[in-house]
C-alpha cells in the first residue's frame, strides 16, 4: 500500500522573547493511504503543530512533508491551498464553521471553491447523510455542539479527501455525543476510503486507528501498530 | 459524488460575490454603519457640487438679462461733449442711465429712507424683464413721469400705485412696484432699495451736487451675431483714457460666478472634512471587522481558498458597501441641493432651475467607491497574511504588513486627498495645505494616543480600585481599540470645535466694537454752505455733532513723474489699474486718528506753504501705486494740479466702522477747494433718528443719512443667513462624526466581549462590569474630546492670524458644550453596547455574537 503521508526528520522551532523553543525535533513517520492513523500524548507535545505541518498549513524550519504525492516544502502557500481543497479534509476541535454561512453553505464552500455546479445538491446530501437535512439553513449559532461537529463531518468529506485531518474531534463534546460523532466518522471514512489522521487525548479513540504515533516534548515517542 | 478533476475547474468571480454577499448579510447592521459615515459627507459635497454647476449653468445662461444689455459702459464723471461723440461711435443702440444714493420722503407716509436711485432711458431693458406690480407699471412710468419703487419699500412703507415720493425737489407719483429687475438681489436692495425714474426727470431733482456720487452707464444692444471680445478690445482702451470701462455681459456673470465660487470652495471644503471623517469611519470599523474576520479567513484558506480569493471577498464587500454609499449620498445630495437656493436667494440676482449634472453624480458614485476602498485597504491587505494555521491555534496572529507597504498605501490615500481637495478648490498648492494640515493633525492625535497608553503603562496607578485598574487595562491590552477611538473622538471633536472656532472668528470680524459712545448717523454730501446750518439743525434735536469731516475730490495726473496714461498704456507696469481712475476722497487734519497707525515717514500736521504738499497714504494705497515716502505724486483737484509728495504712510484699520481715508492732507491747502462734508451724530433711539432723518430731507433734501444701526441690522440679518449656511454644512460633520463614534464604539464591544464574559464567568457582578466599561469609554471620550478641542484651539489661532488677521478670544462652548457632550455620547454609546453583554448568560453571548 503505498504511502499518503512521509514525513521525514521534521523540525519545528519558534522564537518566543529572543529565545529558540523548539516544538518539533526528527520527526520521521509514514502513514499508508487509506488508513487511520493517531497521534498522541500529552499537552504541550507538538501534536497540534505537527498537524499543521503534515496539513500543508504551516511550514517547517528543517524536514520534510510529502502529503499526497507533493512536496509541501516546494509549494507556494496558494498552491497549498489548492492542494487542500482538492485532497484535504478537516475536522477541528471546535468545529471551525463559518460562523456567517448556514450550514448548507458551510458544507458546500468546498465544492465551490473547485467549481462544481452541483455544490448545494452535493451539500445537501451530505447534511442528509450526517442526519441534519432539516438544519441545512440554520447558521452555527443556532445548533448544538453535536451538531456543528456533524456539519464539520459532512464538510470534511464534501469534497471527497484523500485524506482528513481531525484534531481532537470529540474535545468540545460529551461523552454520547463524541462517540455518535466518532462512530460517523469512522463510518464515512470506510465508505469513502479516506486515510484518517486523528490528533487525540481520547484512548478509546485511539485504539480504533490502525496505528498510533505517541509524542513527548516534542519527539516521537512510541510508534504502535494496533490494528494492522 | 463525482470527483472533480482538479485543474479543469475553479471557483469564478460570481462564487466571489456569492460569498460576499453570505458574509455580508449576517453582518449587515455593522456594513450599513460603515455605509452611514460616508452617505452625509458625499452628499453634502455632491449637493455644493451639483449646485454650483447649476448656479454657474443659471448665471452663464442668464447673463444679458443679468445686466440687461450685451455691454454697458459706466463712468463716475458726468459725460462731456467729446465722451458723448465717442459713445455715439461705439457698435449698436444705447440707452443711459444716471445713479446715485439719496434719501427720499414719502409725503403720504411718516419716514425717510436711503435708497439707490436710477434715472433710466426708455426701453431698458433691452433683455430679460423688468416686472412690476401692477405689471403695466414698466410701460407706463416713463411717459407718465412717474416712479417705480422697490416691492419692499412699498410693502415697508405701505405705499400704493397713486401716492408719491419725494426725490429732492421733485415730487413723483408712484406707477408701481419692481417685483424683478436685471441684477437686483434681496440683499443688496435691503440695503438701499432701488427707485426707477425717469432719465429726464434726475436734473429737476437736484440733488446731483459736489461730491455726489453718481455714476452714469450706458447700456449697449448690439446685432446677435456681433464680436463682443471684438468691440471690447478695440474700445476698453480708449474709454480707459476717458475713466471709463466697457463691461461685457459675460463678465458681469463671471463676477458674480467668482463671488459664488469662493463661498463654494468654503462650502465644499467643509463637506470634504465631513467626507474624511466618514472616512476615518470606514477605516477605524474596517480595521476592527477584519480582525474579527480573521478565523473566517484563516478557515477560508484552510479548505482552499487562495490568498487572492480571501482578499477579494472581502474587497467586493467594501467596495459595495462603499458604492451603495456612493449611490445613497449622491441621490441625498440631488434632494439636498434643492434646500440650498432657499439659502441663497436673497444673495442671488436670479431664479435658479434646478437640473442634475453628471460630473457630480459621477463624483458622488466614485468617491463611495474609491475612498471606502482606499480607507480600508491597510486592513484589507492584511487578510493576505493570515495563516490558515489560526484555525488549530485560536489567536494566531498575522505578521504585519511590510513598513514600504503600509507607507505606500499611506501615500496614496494621501495623493487622493490632495487630489479630491485640488479638484475641489480648484487651488492645488491650498489643497496640499489643507492635506498636510490633516495628516499632521491625524499624526498629532495618534502621537498622543499611543504616548497615552506608554504613559499608563509607565506610570500605572496600582492603587487604583479593580474597576479603574480593569478600565485603564483595556486601554492597552492586545486588540486595543485606544488609537482608533480616540482618533475618530479626537478628529470629530477637532473638526467640530474648530469649525465653531472659525465661524466665531468670521462673525466677529464682522462686528462691531460695541459699549463705546460711537456716531450712528453719518450724513453725507453736506456741501461746503450747508455744514452750520446742518450742524444747527442736529444739534436741535437735542443730539451732538460729533465730527465734521471735510472731504475734497481729486484723481492722480501723474505717479512719480509718469502720467497715468503712459502707466495705462505700459503694458509692463504693475500700479494697480484702480489707483489710475480712481475718483479719490479726500480729508485734511492735523493728527491720526484711532484706526490709523503711522508705518513709515513723518506725520505732517500743519502745512508751511512749501510745495510739494506733504500727504499721508494709507498703505494699501501706497502699495497698489508703488510709491514710498518721498516719492512725488500730481493730484488734479477739480481742474487744479498739485505737486504732492508721500510724507508718511499709514496703516488703516478698514475693518472699524468710521470715516477712514486713503489719502490726507494736512489743513490749510485744501481749505478753499471745492468741497463737501460728512457729519456725523449719535442717536440714542430709532425715534430721534427718524426724526432727524426726517428734518434734514425736508431742509436739505441733497443730504445722505446712513443710520449705522439700519445698516448693522441688516449686516447681522445677512450674516445670520451665511451663518446658517455654515452651520447647515457644520452639521453634516457633526451627524458623521456621531455615525462614526456609533460604529467605532460598536465594532470595539466585539473586543470587548470576551473579557466582559470571562469576567462573568469568574463571578464579577453586572455592576462591576458597567462600571469598567463606562470608566473605560469615559477615559476615550476624555482624551479624544479634550485633545481634539485643544489642536482645534491652536488650528484656530493660525487661521485667526494668517487668514482672519483678527485676534482669537475662544468661546467657552468647545470646553463647555463639547467636551462633556461628547464623552457623555461615547459613554452612552459604550454603555448601550454592552447590554446585551449584561443580560444574557456567557454562554448564550459568546453564541449570539458568534465569538
Amino acid at each position: 500500500m503505498p504511502n499518503i503521508l512521509n514525513v521525514h526528520e521534521l523540525r519545528k522551532t519558534y522564537s518566543s522573547g529572543g529565545a529558540e523553543l523548539t516544538v518539533l525535533d526528527d520527526i520521521t513517520f509514514s502513514v499508508p493511504a487509506g488508513t487511520t492513523f493517531a497521534l498522541v500524548g500529552p499537552s504541550g507535545s507538538g501534536k497540534t503543530t505537527l498537524l499543521g505541518l503534515c496539513a500543508g498549513l504551516d511550514t517547517p524550519n528543517a524536514g520534510s512533508v510529502e502529503l499526497c504525492g507533493a512536496d509541501l516544502g516546494s509549494l507556494s502557500e496558494d498552491e497549498r491551498a489548492l492542494l487542500r481543497n482538492r485532497q484535504v479534509g478537516f475536522i477541528f476541535q471546535n468545529f471551525q464553521l463559518l460562523p456567517t454561512l448556514t450550514a448548507l453553505e458551510n458544507v458546500s464552500v468546498p465544492l465551490e471553491l473547485q467549481g462544481d455546479p452541483r455544490a448545494v445538491e452535493s451539500a445537501r446530501e451530505l447534511l442528509a447523510k450526517v442526519g441534519l437535512a432539516d438544519r441545512g439553513h440554520h447558521y452555527p449559532s443556532q445548533l448544538s455542539g453535536g451538531e456543528q461537529q456533524r456539519v464539520a463531518l459532512a464538510r470534511a468529506f464534501a469534497n471527497r479527501p484523500q485524506v482528513l485531518f481531525a484534531d481532537e474531534p470529540t474535545g468540545n463534546l460529551d461523552e454520547e455525543t463524541g462517540s455518535r460523532v466518532v462512530s460517523l466518522l469512522f463510518d464515512l471514512n470506510k465508505e469513502a476510503g479516506t486515510t484518517l489522521i486523528i490528533v487525540t487525548h481520547d484512548t478509546d479513540l485511539a485504539r480504533r486507528c490502525d496505528r498510533l504515533l505517541r509524542l513527548k516534548g516534542g519527539r516521537v515517542f512510541e510508534r504502535q501498530e494496533l490494528n494492522v | 459524488m463525482e470527483t472533480l478533476p482538479p485543474e479543469t475547474r475553479k471557483a469564478g468571480f460570481g462564487w466571489l460575490l456569492q460569498m460576499a454577499w453570505r458574509d455580508g448579510r449576517a453582518s449587515l447592521h455593522r456594513l450599513v454603519l460603515f455605509m452611514g459615515s460616508i452617505v452625509l459627507g458625499i452628499g453634502a459635497l455632491v449637493a455644493i457640487q451639483n449646485f454650483g454647476l447649476t448656479l454657474e449653468e443659471t448665471i452663464a445662461g442668464q447673463s444679458k438679462e443679468l445686466m440687461g444689455a450685451d455691454y454697458l459702459v459706466d463712468s463716475d464723471q458726468p459725460p462731456t461733449a467729446g465722451f458723448l461723440d465717442t459713445i455715439n461711435q461705439l457698435p449698436g443702440t444705447f440707452r443711459r442711465e444716471v445713479n446715485f444714493a439719496t434719501m427720499v420722503s414719502f409725503p403720504d407716509r411718516a419716514g425717510t429712507r436711503l435708497v439707490r436711485v436710477r434715472g433710466m432711458e426708455a426701453g431698458y431693458p433691452f433683455y430679460g424683464a423688468l416686472e412690476t406690480t401692477p405689471a403695466g407699471a414698466a410701460e407706463t412710468y416713463i411717459p407718465e413721469g412717474a416712479a417705480l419703487l422697490d416691492a419692499t419699500l412699498m410693502t415697508q412703507y405701505r405705499l400704493k400705485p397713486g401716492d408719491s415720493v419725494k426725490l429732492g425737489n421733485l415730487t413723483l407719483p408712484i406707477a408701481g412696484g419692481i417685483d424683478l429687475a436685471p441684477g437686483n438681489t434681496a440683499v443688496t436692495t435691503s440695503v438701499a432699495p432701488v427707485i426707477w425714474i425717469p432719465y429726464e426727470q434726475i436734473d429737476k431733482t437736484g440733488l446731483i451736487q459736489v461730491g455726489s456720487r453718481v455714476g452714469y452707464n450706458f447700456y449697449f444692444k448690439v446685432a446677435p451675431d456681433a464680436d463682443l471680445q471684438a468691440i471690447y478690445d478695440l474700445w476698453d482702451p480708449i474709454m480707459d483714457r476717458n475713466n471709463a470701462d466697457v463691461d461685457l455681459h459675460t463678465d458681469t456673470s463671471q463676477r458674480l460666478g467668482r463671488r459664488f465660487e469662493n463661498v463654494g470652495r468654503f462650502l465644499k471644503l467643509v463637506a470634504f472634512i465631513a467626507l474624511l471623517l466618514g472616512c476615518l469611519g470606514i477605516a477605524s470599523s474596517v480595521h476592527i471587522y477584519m480582525k474579527e474576520k480573521r478565523q473566517f479567513i484563516a478557515i477560508l484558506k484552510c479548505l482552499g481558498a487562495t490568498r487572492r480569493q480571501s482578499f477579494l471577498i472581502f474587497l467586493l464587500q467594501i467596495s459595495g458597501i462603499g458604492l451603495l454609499g456612493g449611490v445613497l449620498g449622491t441621490g441625498m445630495g440631488l434632494a439636498l441641493q434643492q434646500i440650498f437656493p432657499r439659502f441663497v436667494r436673497d444673495f442671488l440676482p436670479l431664479e435658479l432651475d434646478w437640473s442634475i449634472h453628471w460630473g457630480p453624480v459621477l463624483l458622488g458614485l466614485l468617491l463611495g467607491l474609491v475612498m471606502a476602498v482606499l480607507f480600508g485597504l491597510l486592513p484589507l491587505l492584511n487578510t493576505w497574511l493570515i495563516s490558515p494555521l489560526a484555525v488549530l491555534r485560536i489567536g494566531h496572529l498575522p505578521s504585519r504588513l511590510s513598513k514600504r507597504l503600509t507607507a505606500l498605501v499611506l501615500g496614496i490615500i494621501l495623493l487622493v486627498i490632495w487630489g479630491v481637495s485640488a479638484l475641489l478648490l480648484e487651488q492645488p498648492f491650498r489643497a496640499l495645505a489643507f492635506v498636510l494640515g490633516i495628516a499632521f493633525t491625524f499624526a498629532l492625535l495618534a502621537g498622543i494616543a499611543w504616548g497615552f497608553m506608554r504613559g499608563i503603562r509607565r506610570f500605572f496607578p496600582h492603587s487604583w480600585g479593580f474597576e479603574a485598574r480593569q478600565s485603564l487595562l483595556n486601554l492597552f491590552r492586545p486588540n486595543n481599540q485606544t488609537l482608533v477611538l480616540v482618533l475618530a473622538i479626537g478628529i470629530g471633536t477637532f473638526l467640530i470645535s474648530t469649525l465653531y472656532f472659525s465661524q466665531d472668528l468670521l462673525l466677529a470680524r464682522a462686528q462691531v466694537e460695541d459699549g463705546r459712545p460711537a456716531a450712528n448717523l453719518i450724513l453725507l454730501d453736506v456741501q461746503a454752505g450747508q455744514q452750520q446750518a446742518v450742524a444747527e439743525t442736529t444739534r436741535a434735536q437735542g443730539l451732538p455733532v460729533m465730527e465734521n469731516i471735510p472731504i475734497v475730490t481729486m484723481r492722480l495726473e501723474k505717479i512719480k513723474d509718469r502720467t497715468v496714461n503712459d502707466i495705462r498704456e505700459d503694458t509692463t507696469s504693475t500700479v494697480s489699474q484702480w489707483i489710475l481712475s480712481h475718483e479719490f476722497r479726500v480729508t485734511y487734519r492735523d493728527s491720526l486718528i484711532e484706526s490709523e497707525q503711522l508705518k513709515a515717514g513723518q506725520w505732517v500736521s500743519a502745512y508751511n506753504g512749501e510745495v510739494p504738499v506733504p500727504v499721508s497714504l494709507s498703505d494699501n494705497v501706497a502699495r497698489d501705486a508703488q510709491v514710498t515716502v518721498g516719492d512725488r505724486l500730481l493730484f488734479n483737484v477739480q481742474g487744479v494740479l498739485m505737486e504732492t509728495e508721500v510724507a508718511s504712510i499709514r496703516e488703516v484699520d478698514w475693518g472699524r466702522m468710521q470715516l477712514n481715508f486713503s489719502v490726507v492732507f494736512p489743513p490749510g491747502v485744501l481749505d478753499n477747494a471745492p468741497r463737501f462734508h460728512v457729519l456725523t451724530t449719535r442717536a440714542p433711539d430709532a425715534e430721534t433718528s427718524a426724526a432727524l432723518q426726517q428734518s434734514l430731507v425736508r431742509g436739505f433734501p441733497n443730504i445722505t443719512v446712513l443710520d449705522i444701526r439700519q445698516l448693522l441690522e441688516v449686516v447681522s440679518d445677512i450674516l445670520d443667513k451665511i451663518g446658517w449656511v455654515i452651520r447647515f454644512m457644520a452639521f453634516f460633520s457633526i451627524l458623521t462624526g456621531f455615525i462614526v463614534l456609533l460604529g467605532a464604539v460598536r465594532t470595539s464591544k466585539f473586543q470587548r466581549i470576551r473579557e466582559s464574559v470571562l469576567l462573568r464567568t469568574l463571578g464579577a457582578k453586572g455592576g462591576q462590569i458597567l462600571k469598567i466599561a463606562a470608566l473605560e469609554y469615559l477615559f476615550l471620550g476624555a482624551i479624544g474630546s479634550v485633545m481634539g478641542v485643544l489642536l482645534s484651539l491652536g488650528a484656530t489661532e493660525l487661521l485667526a492670524r494668517n487668514i482672519f488677521e483678527t485676534p482669537f478670544i475662544p468661546s467657552w462652548v468647545p470646553f463647555g458644550v463639547v467636551i462633556p457632550v461628547i464623552c457623555l455620547l461615547v459613554l452612552g454609546i459604550g454603555l448601550l453596547n454592552s447590554r446585551s453583554v449584561l443580560r444574557s448568560t456567557p454562554l448564550e453571548v459568546l453564541r449570539r455574537e458568534g465569538v
